[in-house]
């Protein structure tokens, strides 16, 4: 299953990746969300995308605006992964389709735990 | 420094007496890491003197503290997933249908730790049977520990907290963010009544269930004391009442006048015959 990791600071991008790989999942990165959108073009069937809120380029929020503008991704789950803790913000991005929204820091179990919300499948 | 192990003896004994929890010797060290805090908050110097105080006052506040202490109060919000699936698509709907002449459900959750499990129940039943409203639900949520209901009295929450199990939608419907917690909605803390029950001492009266969620506490317990809740909470289930046990835990070779059913995603358990 094909999983996007999208921050901007790399050492974040390990520890997600890390995190993912360790339970099967081909992981693909992205520094921001205009890359991110690229990526999601590159890479056949995003199953769920990790995203930032603040990046350069085209932050968390616009990509995944621009992510559900396409009718072609609606079947990636989109997981927010940010240091934004205010509950307008978690408003925020669920109305503009966020799936799951996950507050910096978090742990292991934290994402695990989304994942199975998410109902994606961890074989 | 490590514990004596006529300390450590005395400790377990005394926790097994008062909570059935057992504390196997190679268990040392758990009873000094959790019973340092405590040696620190009661202003004594070290476990030791906890120790001493113990038997010194055997019926003092300080026993109820280190029991407390040497719960482990690890809980999520919607732990395991799939038997809050399974309450939402099978069990709630079956029990709902069952009872619609008397319209009452209740329901218990027997080791409810902070309130993660007790509250998970509260937002699946607002967020999917609203026909309930007009009904009389009874949740009581009960567990040994006092810090532990005191904390699921008040209903705050740290983002640590609300980060695991709890989808984001309904973070958004029934919290509100106060500073650094997150606090549930009053109406949900009015759903659940609390009460203070030791599993393996007797029981308070208690009214007959549909439901009974006690998940991931009779691992602490030995066979024997298992035994002994579980023909107990089989008297308490209503006829078709269904019990939800943690992921590892069972009833099988323990009281086989339960079965175990397949209830959608997951295990429960019922009387048998
Ligand atoms: C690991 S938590 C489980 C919480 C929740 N049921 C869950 O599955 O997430 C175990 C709880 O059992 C409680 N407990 C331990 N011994 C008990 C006893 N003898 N009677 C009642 N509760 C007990 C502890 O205080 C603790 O809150």
């Amino acid at each position: 299953m094909n999983v996007l990791v999208i921050d901007d600071s790399r050492a974040m991008r390990t520890i997600l990746s890390g995190i993912l790989k360790a339970i099967g999942f081909e992981v693909f990165e992205a520094a921001d969300g205009k890359e991110g959108l690229s990526q999601m073009e590159a890479v056949a069937d995003v199953a769920l995308a990790l995203v930032d809120w603040n990046m350069p380029e085209m932050n968390g929020f616009e990509f995944v605006q621009a992510v559900r503008a396409l009718d072609d991704y609606s079947a990636t789950k989109l997981m927010m992964v940010t240091t934004e803790t205010e509950m307008d913000q978690v408003v925020m991005a669920l109305d503009a389709g966020a799936d799951e929204y996950v507050m910096k820091p978090f742990t292991r179990d934290v994402i695990m735990e989304k994942l199975e919300l998410l109902g994606i499948s961890l074989d | 420094m490590s514990l004596s192990s006529s300390d450590f003896k005395y400790v377990s004994n005394l926790v097994r007496a008062q909570s059935a929890i057992v504390l196997e010797s190679g268990k040392e060290y758990l009873v000094e890491s959790r019973l340092a805090p405590l040696a620190k908050a009661e202003g004594l110097d070290s476990v030791e003197d906890v120790v001493r105080r113990l038997r010194r006052e055997p019926r003092g506040e300080i026993v109820d503290l280190v029991v407390e202490a040497m719960t482990t109060n690890e809980t999520l919000f919607f732990r395991d997933n799939h038997p809050f699936q399974s309450l939402r698509e099978e069990v709630l709907p079956r029990v709902i249908e069952r009872n619609a002449a008397t319209k009452s459900l209740s329901i218990w959750c027997a080791a409810s730790s902070s309130g993660q499990e007790p509250y998970s129940l509260c937002m699946l039943l607002r967020d999917h049977f609203p026909e309930l409203s007009n009904w009389n639900v009874r949740i009581i949520a009960s567990d040994i520990s006092k810090s532990m209901l005191r904390r699921v009295k008040t209903g705050s929450y740290s983002q640590l907290e609300v980060n695991r199990g709890l989808p984001a939608k309904m973070l958004v419907k029934y919290f509100s963010k106060d500073g650094a917690t997150w606090q549930i909605s009053p109406e949900l803390i009015k759903m659940l009544e609390l009460r203070e029950i030791n599993l393996c001492k007797s029981w308070p009266v208690l009214p007959s269930f549909d439901i009974v969620m006690i998940r991931n506490v009779l691992i602490y317990f030995d066979n024997e004391t298992k035994r002994e809740i579980m023909g107990k909470i089989r008297g308490l289930l209503k006829p078709g009442g269904f019990m939800f046990l943690g992921g590892s835990e069972t009833t099988i070779n323990l009281d086989d006048a339960f079965a175990r059913v397949r209830q959608g995603a997951t295990w429960a358990y019922q009387v048998a015959g």
